[in-house]
């Protein structure tokens, strides 16, 4: 169904809209800057020491860098699993309340 | 040659015989179900979030991606591991910024949506522009990696090895469009996961843990170096080389400027952001982000453990070398070779057909996004103002789809000899560069104009593909000049914060009477990108 602009901007001043988008924004934000910062900080690392992440991570030929590549990957999955939990869980039903709310 | 370890290439052109027969038997069936514009370019929306999730991973698993970073970690150890992480962390960054704004306002092209609120000719020729520029670089490095492939494993001559790559995806994408391109994306990525996880396997069976499979790669690097007539120290040293950052990252500045073009990049790909349009709403979109970053991750611990595999079954095995010492074959080699250690010829043969059927799903994607960018942005957009009827815009698109298959198939010839190396991060740099800020701002900022995207998104394109070609990849290692202008890696560090600030100047400085209708259509379009109301296709809302 389409709605016509009007519609929509009232829609954008319904405090309920606007905080599902706080709050969904929010949550966007801090999940990229946490990957951003990962991301960036292994490369760095990688640029600027390169001796700690070749380091044997306990006395055998495993080394640190293994355990650090690793958990950005894990951190990469698990990042894009909380975003899609908590879409799921909470802001899917309050955008499908608010637009069922704004259809009335 | 005809065999990747000499033995008779049968196996493998059995096994590709039968994939091809597969892929054909879905274009068939996809064919029957492709009748509008919505079915062609998005499979009629049709897909759900598992089988787009597995649709991307195949887009990101390549066989360049397979082979390269295999070898990779053959050749140098960690650094594989280092490149296939910038790989990856591109996907939360779609899924936060991206996946579901961009279904909520798109039906077919991401130009969709960077035009949305826009002036649509002069926003989706940039963005037409832009997608076959990167689409152009992504397919010649994809065409020149088949060829070379194809003629190692099949022995088929170099030609025809890029004409059947062509052709094969011209009749994928000819008569299957988006349904037939995403279902031979999937079977491809879950063979391609099946191979690979069994490999991965026999590989730690045989050695029982990845410390035990790590310290026999140390030896076996140790080992080479002493045999070249290293001193032991320089042996041992050569040998713990392996676990540790190497020669790939030189200075800190090409480090972060590829790593932005990595992460940003696929956030910009439009081949990748088409996808997105395939399945049926914002919920199966983000679920879509998942499957893929899911798989994409563990693809890439596969291609580590096969890659350190390789170092200890096939370069110490005098079979996969030649008398120098270096892989049969050349250097992409090692995931292949290893395949023959662990199941022999018939494992060859069905990994070197899984490769082949990489390459073939990779190039239908890519083929498809260029040709809805000539059909449905500059025919029916530009050309025809919105005023095409479907009938002929399927006829534009099929027709491009042709002439890029043959363009394809050309610039796949010409290169052969060339290095295309640079050719995959040129366009991962041009997607971050262009596409990336255009889409960003259009979304989210309110004070963006039409000029603004115009006029960054051609900064950005034009910065990002101009460093490069001063930069030693192409100045020196293609042109042959003693020394680069651009001494970087890759231009991402400055092309990406161009294209920003240049959108972010000319939009304050644009007092148009089409300025101030971009900003008051600004509410409403960010009304529909977060809730849906209005989507194309969508169901429920």
């Amino acid at each position: 169904m389409e709605q016509g602009e009007a519609a929509l901007e009232r829609l954008a001043e319904d405090p309920r809209y606007r905080r599902l988008v706080r709050r969904r924004g929010r949550l966007g934000l801090a999940l990229t800057a946490i990957m951003l910062v990962a991301y960036l900080g292994f490369v760095l690392l990688v640029a600027f020491d390169k001796p700690l992440l070749a380091r044997s991570l306990a006395g055998g030929a495993t080394s640190l860098g293994i355990p650090i590549g690793l958990g950005v990957i894990l951190l990469a999955i698990a990042l894009t699993g909380i975003y899609v939990y908590r879409a799921n869980r909470e802001f899917d039903s309050e955008v499908a309340a608010i637009v069922a709310e704004a259809r009335r | 040659m005809t065999g990747a370890s000499g033995g008779p290439g049968w196996p493998a052109l059995a096994m590709f015989g039968c994939f091809v027969l597969l892929t054909l038997a879905i274009t068939r069936w996809a064919a029957r179900r492709t009748r509008t514009a919505a079915d062609f370019y998005a499979a009629g929306g049709g897909i759900t979030g598992f089988q787009n999730g597995l649709a991307i991973a195949g887009d990101f698993m390549s066989a360049a991606s397979f082979l390269g970073i295999s070898a990779q970690i053959f050749a140098d150890g960690y650094d594989g591991l280092i490149y296939s992480i910038g790989f990856l962390v591109g996907w939360p960054i779609v899924l936060f910024l991206m996946a579901e704004r961009l279904r909520n306002l798109g039906r077919f092209t991401f130009a969709d949506v960077a035009s949305f609120r826009f002036a649509q000719t002069p926003v989706r020729t940039l963005a037409a522009m832009s997608t076959l520029l990167v689409v152009l670089f992504y397919l010649i490095a994809q065409m020149v990696g088949a060829g070379q492939l194809i003629r190692l494993l099949f022995g088929l001559p170099y030609p025809y090895a890029v004409a059947i790559v062509g052709v094969m995806m011209t009749l994928y994408v000819l008569f299957g469009g988006m349904l037939a391109t995403t279902w031979v994306q999937i079977v491809k990525a879950v063979l391609l996961l099946g191979a690979a996880s069994f490999m991965a396997a026999a590989v730690l069976w045989q050695f029982g843990s990845p410390e035990a499979l790590f310290a026999r790669a140390v030896q076996a690097k140790a080992a080479a170096a002493a045999a070249k007539g290293a001193t032991p120290p320089e042996a041992l040293a050569a040998g713990r080389a392996i676990m540790g950052p190497g020669g790939f990252i030189k200075d800190p500045v090409s480090a972060i400027s590829l790593g932005l073009a990595l992460m940003f990049g696929t956030a910009g790909l439009p081949h990748i952001l088409m996808r997105f349009f395939t399945v049926p709403d914002a919920r199966a979109a983000r679920t879509s982000v998942l499957w893929a970053t899911g798989w994409i991750g563990y693809f890439y611990l596969l291609t580590f453990v096969i890659g350190f595999g390789a170092i200890v079954l096939v370069g110490t095995d005098p079979r996969y070398l030649d008398a120098a010492g270096a892989l049969r074959g050349g250097g992409n080699m090692a995931a292949v070779h290893l395949a023959h250690a662990i199941g022999g010829d018939l494992f060859l043969g069905f990994v070197s057909a899984v490769a082949f059927a990489t390459i073939l799903a990779v190039v239908a994607g890519l083929t498809l996004s260029g040709a809805s960018a000539v059909s449905h942005d500059l025919y029916a957009s530009v050309f025809r103002r919105g005023q095409a009827d479907q009938v002929a815009e399927l006829r534009v698109s099929r027709v491009t789809v042709v002439v890029l298959a043959l363009v394809a198939i050309a610039l796949g010839i010409l290169f052969e000899k060339q290095n295309v190396a640079f050719m995959v991060s040129l366009a991962f740099a041009m997607a971050a560069s262009a596409n990336f800020p255009v889409l960003l701002l259009s979304l989210l900022w309110r004070g963006c104009t039409t000029r603004g995207v115009v006029a960054g998104g051609a900064v950005g394109l034009t910065l990002a593909l101009g460093l490069t070609i001063l930069s030693p990849a192409i100045w020196v290692t293609v042109l042959g000049h003693a020394a680069a202008i651009f001494p970087y890696g890759s231009p991402a560090l400055f092309s990406m914060p161009a294209a920003f600030a240049t959108i972010w100047l000319v939009s304050r400085a644009d007092h148009s009477r089409r300025a101030a209708v971009d900003r008051a259509g600004y509410v409403a379009q960010r009304v529909r990108s977060e809730t849906g109301i209005g989507a194309a296709g969508a169901s429920g809302h």
